[in-house]
């Protein structure tokens, strides 16, 4: 992988991350944080987006820098189990099982529908 | 937006690129075949579970304020390490490659294994003296 390729990795991480961010603080200031609606948003959006991505058959570093960096960056894994846990801890068991529920079913959804638009388009 | 912190912001930037870089080198050097168990993903986000767990305990309970540490590292590096819409375009890989028992066991497995690595950070944080 070429120079450029990494640089353009870390250029767009720094983005994906920042527009994280920024989303799930706006989601959070509106709708509140007894539950974690900002990275539920966050994740859902950027599975459909990666889906329609690889589904419409982008390859190579064009994938690899919009797909796998930025919408990668852009969505996360840790904070949606470090949140599900801290809602366990909080005694809201029920609140961090649908936290964990509802980001899977709707992830894969998400996923599927994306990509089953971006093989069509 | 009102009441952004442009530090923070810098801080969650650098965070990001080194976390997308990592992720991305760990993913080039472990491939494994399409619809097949992604090593790679499962690898990267339970490690970063456990990084995310172990620094979000140790700023909050066991160090002297921080602006920016946890931008940095929490939001910024394990955020963009960590990664929920590869996990789930996988998911949707294995699935149409009719493999149904292999998607829901990765699924399950990469929750079940998360949830127990950010325990285990917090426990580990929660037990370790302060010596400061």
């Amino acid at each position: 992988m070429s120079d450029w390729v990494w640089l353009a990795v870390a250029a767009v991480g720094a983005v994906g991350a920042i527009a994280r961010f920024l989303l799930d603080s706006l989601i959070a200031e509106h709708a509140g944080r007894d539950f974690p609606y900002g990275t539920f948003t966050v994740n859902i959006t950027g599975a459909l987006i990666l889906g329609f991505l690889t589904g419409s058959g982008l390859e190579g570093n064009a994938l690899l820098i919009a797909g796998t960096a930025t919408i990668g960056s852009f969505t996360t894994f840790s904070t949606w189990m470090l949140e599900s846990h801290r809602l366990a801890e909080d005694e809201e068991y029920l609140r961090s099982l649908l936290n964990l529920a509802a980001s899977l079913v709707w992830g894969f959804a998400a996923a599927l529908v994306g990509h089953t638009i971006g093989t069509h388009a | 937006m009102p009441g952004v912190d442009r530090r923070e912001l810098a801080a969650i930037a650098a965070g990001g690129m080194a976390g997308a870089v990592a992720r991305v080198w760990i993913a080039r050097h472990l491939t494994s075949p399409d619809d097949s168990w992604p090593w790679a993903t499962f690898i990267i986000n339970i490690t970063g579970s456990f990084a995310l767990a172990y620094i979000a305990t140790l700023l909050q309970e066991r160090l002297p304020q921080s602006t920016y540490r946890r931008p940095l590292l929490g939001t910024g590096f394990c955020g963009a390490y960590t990664t929920f819409s590869t996990m789930q375009v996988e998911i949707v890989r294995i699935f149409e490659a009719h493999r149904y028992g292999l998607a829901v066991v990765y699924a399950l497995v990469s929750i079940a294994v998360g949830m127990t690595a950010i325990w285990l950070a917090v426990t580990l944080v929660r037990r370790t003296r302060v010596l400061v």
